[in-house]
Order: structure tokens, then C-alpha cells, then sequence
């Protein structure tokens, strides 16, 4: 099957890139997408699309997307919290894939919060 | 809510919630009718929480980990002139099953099933999910079991490149079986 020779080329490629890329540590920047029923509704599974599709075609490493339940505010979803070690959590909302690319590319790789999405702007 | 896939997101994200190890997902069309169910093997409910868990006005703030999914899912399939199910047992998990009536005109597209894997492997790496598709009895099966006997210990389900790979394959297949009968 072709899918499955595929697969197996990928666990190659990742086997030799073991130790450049551990598994979650404390020094890890993540990134939290609020997947309940409202972030969901609202577009949260391209915005966690997106942002996967970032880290891999931008090799980021130490960064970590995961999910979350309700964020809280149902309203602002898709809401997206960026935990990098050392500083304040922002919380991102009514984020949208086009918003993604700017708050990876300006707060992940350069550390500049991207004003425009952040909560108390909005 | 406005694709399937999303609602059995939302749903089967409940079924992480109640702690489930073993969550399968069936889509089987027959003629009209898709039946769309999501079993799992988690906490369960009890008869009072199950009788009003589909009433998003009786699901208060304490019983939330429901809230509106179950009555978003419900009322997809019944706008359809189909039908809604749910059954749960304490301590032994919930089954939830619609039926779609495909050719109404509130009938939902399906979206991207892929996707939908994806973000659930991706969120609960641990659990064995399960797709399966039958189409009039062109099926497709799909079990994380499988890619992690291929992955083995080194590499994980949930990296990156791997939940791309799932998502491209399971859609891949899915369209396939489904040759453009649904959206």
C-alpha cells in the first residue's frame, strides 16, 4: 500500500532527526487552540490546521501546538494562547488562518506580540 | 456548526473528555440514509444526566462538558428529516448515532474527515481511534493501532508530519469510497 510506504519514509526522516527534536520540555514555546463546541463552531480546525501547517513548513522546533477546552470566552473564539518560557501568556482571539502566519512568523520566530489579535485590543 | 466533520469533532472531543481509551467512528451510508455514530468507552452518564443532555437549556454551567454539541448534532440530523440517538452507560461509555437524510436540503457537507482525525489523534495521542467507512459496501477502515505499529517506539503519532500524513491519507481514502455521493 502506498500510503503505508509513505508513513514509513517519514518515521525514517524523523528517526534521523532524533535528538534535535526531544519530546515537550520546560524550555518549550506552546501554543493553545481552545477546541470545545464555541471554538469549534466558530473555525478553531483550520486556525490548529494552520498552525501546524506553519511549524512544519517553517521546521520550528520547541514549539509545541496543543488543544484546550473552552478558553472562556466563547464569543472571541477561535482563541489561541501563546505560552513562550520566561514570559506572560497572550492570548490571541478571532483568530483566522491569515492571522496564524502573522502571529507565527512575528511572536513565535521574532518575539514580537502581534497587537492587533491580542485580547485586551480587541 | 456548518460541516459534519466538525460535529463529529465536537462530539468525539466529549468522548476524550469522559476518559475514553477506545473511540470508533462510523460513517455507513445506506441509499439515502448516512448513519453517523461515535462509540466510546469512557465515564458514561447516568440515566438523569442522559435524559437531558440533549436540552441545551437544562445543561447548566456544572454539566458543560456537554453544553451544545449534542444538541448542535441533533438537530443537523433532524433538520434532515433523520433521527438522533444516544445511549450511555455508567462507567462503561456512550454510544451517539444520527441518521442523515443525504438528499435534503439541509443536508450538511461531510467537510474534511481528515482534518477531523487529525486534530482528535492530535489531542489524545494515546487513544485508539477508529474510522470506518461503508459506503454501500465500499469501506475503509482506519486504526491508529496500524500507524503505530508501523511508527514503533522512536516516533510519535502525534508529530507534526505524521498528523499531516494522517489526514492526507484518511481524506484521500474517504473520497475515494465516497466518489462524490455527499458533499
Amino acid at each position: 500500500m502506498k500510503s503505508i510506504e509513505e508513513l514509513k519514509a517519514i518515521k525514517a526522516k524523523m528517526q534521523a532527526e532524533i535528538g534535535t527534536r526531544d519530546s515537550l520540555t520546560d524550555a518549550d514555546t506552546r501554543i493553545v487552540v481552545g477546541m470545545a463546541t464555541c471554538g469549534i463552531a466558530a473555525g478553531a480546525r483550520p486556525v490548529l490546521n494552520a498552525l501546524l501547517e506553519e511549524v512544519q513548513s517553517k521546521r520550528l522546533s520547541g514549539v509545541k501546538v496543543t488543544q484546550a477546552g473552552c478558553l472562556g470566552m466563547c464569543r472571541l473564539e477561535p482563541m489561541v494562547e501563546v505560552y513562550v518560557p520566561g514570559k506572560e501568556k497572550v492570548t490571541y482571539v478571532k483568530v483566522t488562518p491569515e492571522a496564524v502566519k502573522k502571529i507565527v512568523s512575528e511572536h513565535i520566530v521574532n518575539g514580537n506580540v502581534v497587537a492587533e489579535y491580542v485580547i485586551k485590543n480587541i | 456548526m456548518r460541516e459534519l466533520s466538525l460535529n463529529i469533532l465536537d462530539i468525539a472531543e466529549n468522548s476524550i473528555k469522559a476518559g475514553a481509551s477506545i473511540i470508533d467512528i462510523s460513517l455507513t451510508l445506506r441509499g439515502k440514509l448516512l448513519e453517523i455514530s461515535v462509540r466510546d468507552n469512557g465515564c458514561g452518564m447516568d440515566a438523569d444526566f442522559l435524559a437531558k443532555v440533549t436540552d441545551p437549556f437544562t445543561t447548566s454551567r456544572t454539566t458543560r462538558k456537554v453544553g451544545l454539541g449534542i444538541p448542535l448534532f441533533k438537530m443537523a440530523a433532524e433538520m434532515t428529516g433523520g433521527k438522533f440517538e444516544i445511549s450511555s452507560k455508567k462507567g462503561e461509555g456512550t454510544l451517539t448515532k444520527a441518521v442523515f437524510v443525504i438528499d435534503s436540503v439541509d443536508f450538511m457537507p461531510m467537510g474534511d474527515i481528515g482534518d477531523t482525525m487529525g486534530a482528535l489523534i492530535m489531542h489524545a495521542p494515546n487513544v485508539s481511534f477508529f474510522l470506518n467507512v461503508d459506503f454501500d459496501g465500499r469501506v475503509y477502515g482506519f486504526d491508529t493501532m496500524e500507524i503505530k505499529d508501523v511508527l514503533g517506539d522512536d516516533v510519535a503519532i502525534d508529530a507534526v508530519e505524521v498528523i499531516d500524513f494522517i489526514k492526507r491519507t484518511v481524506k484521500e481514502n474517504f473520497d475515494n469510497i465516497n466518489g462524490g455521493i455527499i458533499l
